[in-house]
């Protein structure tokens, strides 16, 4: 018993992390209708940005986290303009393989600007773990802060969409650019505003990204960004909630697969069970399900 | 006269890709026996044609049917070890290494087409980015299983094994693939000349598919699903043959690229690889075979080539930038415009009939 | 605005176009001796080059980017300051050229056919295992004499017969030797010493699946601890997909009670390990390899986790002797970081093979072939100190002796263990 209690808080601790990089994903393909698959990349960004302001030039780390979180905004909406607006009546595919090209961009300025050698991101979630059943269970402070963060982000991006005007503007641009525009929403600010939003989520899941893994490379990115992916589509991809949902089924599973089945094939499981999953609920776990019209 | 004129525009397109590709050959035979072609490049030429034909197979998924795969370099897998298995296998049996490579491409062709066939189970039930993740999957579970399986051949035949190198083989026998250290002791047998005929195999197969009934069909639902459903055409039949015919190219494309390979192991084959195939479609064009074909080769030579690794450290970041400069140019609408006019002004001054 | 970002993509059409031809100039004209790149990249402290002709070729190939450039750039930079040493003695010159093959198999050896294009006389072969097979067959099949410092595997240098049936399945590939461990010597040296040494009761193994290396070495000690009877409880793995996560195999190994963990990897995974071990209030001996060495070298690592550490490795960046520590020093100097034992290897193999050129005395006129066979006459009968072992040899199978030194991480330093 104690040792399922085990795997599953590893499996929430790992699923919250995919969970905080699937929420970034999902607002922008939401509202961007693009897979932006860079978006592990400015995650690595926003991960040196921090290890460099809080290791090397020894400031606070709330300080630290909140230049990452500047400096990816500012990223993403430079990003945003040079590469992906010029596309904007471009087929999607062509904007899948801009935002490939942008991804290998950042993985190699940064192997050029910070060497490729491998670099420990300080832990500055400090604090005792909270210990369970007599000292069998231990939920680190790492694992408490990013559920934690995960929730609220979850929350605040809800009511955002859902509550503000800017939010609105967001939901009528993902449902039709066209007639938004009609409307009166600029719908170039709002889709940068989309990817500013998306780009300060991913320093902050950067930032617990690597409080629960720390180390730190210029291809920091890739996987997360796969895995997010997943997780995004696996909820439902636009859904605010299923990004949350697929990433927390997603670390759960992939900590399941590798202790009670193997851990040589954790990854392939993780990918089956995704299969079967679409397979029942093709939109993915809480995915609109969109009556195609004639 | 309409359908005429548009008609003799294909097969116009489809002469010159087949013109394009033997006059490449040409050339480059000619430059390699010559002693004309740079060690780096020479080394590429079997690559290349394996490349070419995972991209073109690739554009009948993405370019033709519509759908975006992002696991094509699963079934590239399937090929390469399957195809390097036989040909390693039959290594006794038949000297001649021609007829092992061709046998060897087909086996690789028919396994994919297999597993083709089971993917496209779940596949076909999906839509857009549902099935892209689909694919994704499956090519990390082809990546994943491969990485776990062994293979031995003796007397006997072959012999195999899951996660485990528990093989018992006989005395003289000998293990083909281990496990994740993959095949290390390929017989390089492929050759430019089989690359070039796959190619040519690879582009009669789809131009007969795309310009038949059939290809029509898988047209019809690209374009509008509903509509061409309520015309009759059955959507599973045509979106299956166009996913497996396309699986099963880019199994032979894996069987001629591991012939050409010293080693294979599974991670080759990983969702970088299905990108950067990808990007070879969409940087030729969807559905443009010749784009695909002159994408593939561009793309795969230039960061080899001495120009790129004279530029040292900066070499993969000049690289990226070229590829999203190119997809600006090529998918901006302001620089379409630009080109646009352009053309007009050259042929309107040309005298040519303009709308 | 419609003016202005018509010139934007003009421009950007016209920068494309060139980049092209760039790349087209080069690909498609070129004899077999091109040109040399110039080792520009800002390398400007390498001393004058030797005038062309009166130089050594040495080409070398290593991942320069992507997930495992860490260990190319190690190897480029140790190999750079032999060659810089030895061309300030201002006797033999030595040509240095490493490409990049992002360890891929395939782009290795378009990586070797450039520098056999620009003239290559003698190979520094592959950095990694994989693109290391791939490249050493090309190059025996050239007759480029070939010493890799660190693809480990056996069937880099081949005629190594397949434990479980005994078939030679990779034929020995004459001109290639190792300056690194093979992998299997590492595997059972591990288990050997941890069966002479009594370390553990209970053992438990986490390797990395996908990966030559690991696999190679823990093969090797899983059929040495079977012979030996170490008491082997948890067998884990996990791939370079999975790589951040290990509380399954931690928590596997702690509830088989192991009291000692053999870490087969390299150290960016082992580091992630001991984070997470030490979260979990996991403390068992950890046993590595020497691909653990590094790990205290990593920016910002707080080397207290790694307390108590034990691996077998060649190198030591710590050593207090004149070798190791005017390399450690001008390491520092050029690159800003602690070398590594690739750096280390790197760095012997362009000694081991200036000193076979000097005692064989070799003249940069020769051609590959001849100086393959002087050089590997000289390999089999010679004797090399270097900072990864003294008294090296080589012989026929390719593989180097030396003794791997037992080493434990001590208040954050290595400490010889015997």
């Amino acid at each position: 018993m104690v040792t399922f209690l085990t795997n599953l808080i590893n499996g929430i601790s790992l699923g919250s992390v995919y969970a905080i990089i699937a929420l970034g994903y999902t607002m922008v393909y939401g509202i961007a209708k693009m897979l932006n698959f860079a978006h592990g990349d400015v995650i690595m960004v926003g991960a040196y940005i921090c290890f460099f302001a809080v290791s090397t030039y020894e400031l606070p780390p709330l300080l630290g986290v909140i230049l990452a979180m500047a400096v990816c905004t500012a990223l993403g909406i430079v990003i945003e303009r040079l590469a992906y607006k010029p596309l904007r009546q471009a087929p999607s595919l062509a904007v899948l393989i801009t935002a490939i090209g942008v991804s290998y961009f950042l993985q190699n300025g940064a192997q050029l600007l910070w060497s490729s050698n491998n670099k420990m991101f300080p832990t500055f979630i400090k604090g005792d773990a909270l210990v369970l059943f007599d000292g069998q269970l231990h939920v680190s402070r790492t694992t408490l802060v990013t559920v934690i963060v995960c929730v609220v982000i979850m929350l605040v991006l809800t009511w955002f969409t859902g509550q503000t005007k800017m939010g609105k503007a967001m939901r009528a641009c993902s449902e039709d650019k066209g007639a938004a525009q009609l409307m009166g929403i600029n719908v170039d600010t709002t889709i940068s505003v989309t990817f500013a939003i998306g780009s300060a989520l991913a320093a902050i899941a950067g930032v617990l990204y690597m409080s629960s893994y720390p180390i730190l490379v210029p291809t920091t990115g890739s996987m997360p960004g796969i895995k997010a992916f997943t997780a995004a589509v696996f909820g439902g991809i636009g859904s605010i909630p299923g990004a949350f949902l697929g990433g927390l089924l997603l670390g759960i599973i992939e900590i399941f697969a590798g202790a009670y089945i193997s851990t040589q094939l954790a990854n392939a499981i993780v990918f089956a069970v995704l299969i079967v999953v679409l397979l029942v609920k093709p939109t993915g776990l809480l995915g609109k399900q969109i009556r195609e019209k004639v | 006269m309409k359908r005429l004129n548009a008609m003799s525009r294909t097969s116009r397109v489809n002469f010159l890709t087949y013109a394009l590709v033997i006059a490449a050959f040409v050339v480059l035979q000619a430059l390699s026996m010559g002693g004309g072609l740079s060690a780096t490049l020479q080394g590429q030429l079997v690559p290349v044609c394996a490349y070419v034909v995972m991209a073109l197979s690739l554009n009948l998924t993405v370019g033709v049917l519509g759908e975006l795969s992002l696991g094509h370099a699963g079934f590239m897998s399937v090929g390469a070890f399957s195809g390097a298995v036989a040909a390693s296998a039959l290594q006794g049996v038949i000297p001649a290494s021609g007829v092992r490579l061709a046998l060897a491409m087909l086996i690789g062709a028919v396994f994919a087409g297999i597993v083709g066939t089971l993917i496209s189970v779940p596949v076909l039930r999906l839509n857009g980015d549902y099935l892209a993740i689909v694919t994704l999957a499956f090519g990390q579970i082809i990546k994943s299983i491969i990485e776990n399986l062994y293979v031995g051949v003796d007397g006997s035949g072959l012999h195999f094994s899951f996660l485990k190198p528990t093989v018992t083989l006989e005395q003289g026998g000998r293990m083909i693939l281990n496990g994740p250290m993959g095949i290390p002791n390929i017989e390089k047998i492929s050759t430019f000349l089989a690359g070039f005929l796959l190619i040519l195999i690879t582009l009669v197969i789809i131009f007969n598919l795309v310009n038949s009934r059939s290809g029509r069909a898988i047209m019809a639902l690209r374009d509008n699903r509903i509509a061409a459903e309520s015309v009759g055409i059955n959507v599973t039949k045509y979106k299956m043959m166009a996913f497996v015919t396309s699986a099963a190219l880019a199994g032979a494309a894996g069987a001629l690229f591991s012939l050409g390979q010293n080693t294979i192991v599974a991670a080759k084959f990983d969702f970088n690889t299905s990108i950067l195939i990808l990007v070879y479609v969409v940087l030729g064009g969807q559905g443009n075979m010749w784009g695909s074909i002159v994408a593939a080769s561009f793309l795969t030579i230039l960061p080899e080539s001495d120009a790129m690794r004279g530029l040292r450290d900066y070499r993969m970041l000049v690289y990226a930038i070229v590829l999203i400069l190119v997809m600006l140019a090529t998918n901006s609408p302001a620089i379409k415009g630009l080109f646009g006019q352009i053309l007009d002004r050259t042929r309107s001054k040309k005298g040519g009939n303009t709308p | 605005m419609m003016k202005k970002s018509r010139f934007l993509s003009l421009a950007l059409t016209g920068a494309l176009c060139l980049s092209l031809l760039a790349g087209c100039g080069s690909s498609g004209g070129g004899g077999a001796a091109s040109t040399p790149a110039p080792n520009g990249g800002g390398d400007v402290s390498t001393p004058a080059p030797a005038p062309a002709g009166d130089a050594f070729k040495i080409g070398g190939v290593g991942p320069l980017t992507g997930g495992a450039a860490i260990y190319g750039n190690a190897a480029a930079n140790g190999a750079r300051i032999a060659a810089d040493e030895i061309n300030a003695l201002g006797g033999i010159q030595i040509d240095l050229r490493y490409e990049d093959d992002a360890h891929d198999a395939e782009k290795s050896v378009n990586a070797y056919n450039t520098l056999k294009g620009w003239g290559m006389q003698i190979f520094l072969g592959s950095v990694t295992s994989t693109p290391g097979v791939a490249t050493s067959s090309e190059a025996n099949r050239d007759k480029i004499f070939y010493l890799t410092p660190s693809a480990s595997s056996t069937d880099v240098l081949g005629g190594v017969s397949n434990p479980l049936t005994g078939t030679v399945d990779v034929q020995r590939k004459e001109c290639v030797y190792q300056m690194c461990f093979v992998d299997p010597n590492q595997g059972s040296a591990s288990a050997q010493y941890i069966a002479d040494q009594n370390l553990g009761s209970s053992i438990a193994v986490i390797y990395k699946n996908d990966d030559v290396y690991s696999t190679g070495v823990y093969n090797s000690f899983a059929a040495k601890a079977e012979e030996l009877k170490l008491n082997v409880v948890s067998v884990t793995t996990f791939t370079e997909d999975t790589k951040t996560d290990f509380s399954v195999q931690l928590n596997d190994a702690k509830a088989q009670g192991a009291d000692l963990v053999f870490l087969p990897m390299y150290y960016d995974a082992a580091a992630l390990i001991f984070t997470q071990a030490n979260a979990m209030d996991y403390a068992p001996k950890w046993f590595g390899i020497d691909g653990m060495d590094g790990i205290l070298g990593v920016e910002g690592f707080d080397t207290s986790l790694a307390e108590g550490v034990m691996l077998l490795t060649p190198f030591n960046a710590d050593a207090e002797d004149e070798a190791t520590r005017s390399f450690v020093s001008k390491y520092q100097e050029k690159y800003g970081e602690i070398p590594n034992q690739f750096a280390a290897d790197a760095y012997d193999c362009v000694y081991a093979i200036y000193n076979a050129l000097v005692a064989g005395n070799a003249t940069p006129d020769m051609n590959a072939a001849n100086l393959s066979s002087l050089l590997i006459e000289q390999f089999n009968s010679m004797t090399f100190d270097g900072l990864t072992g003294e008294g090296m040899t080589w012989d026929v199978t390719g593989a180097v002796s030396k003794s791997p030194k037992g080493m434990v991480i001590q208040n954050g330093a290595y400490v010889g263990m015997d």
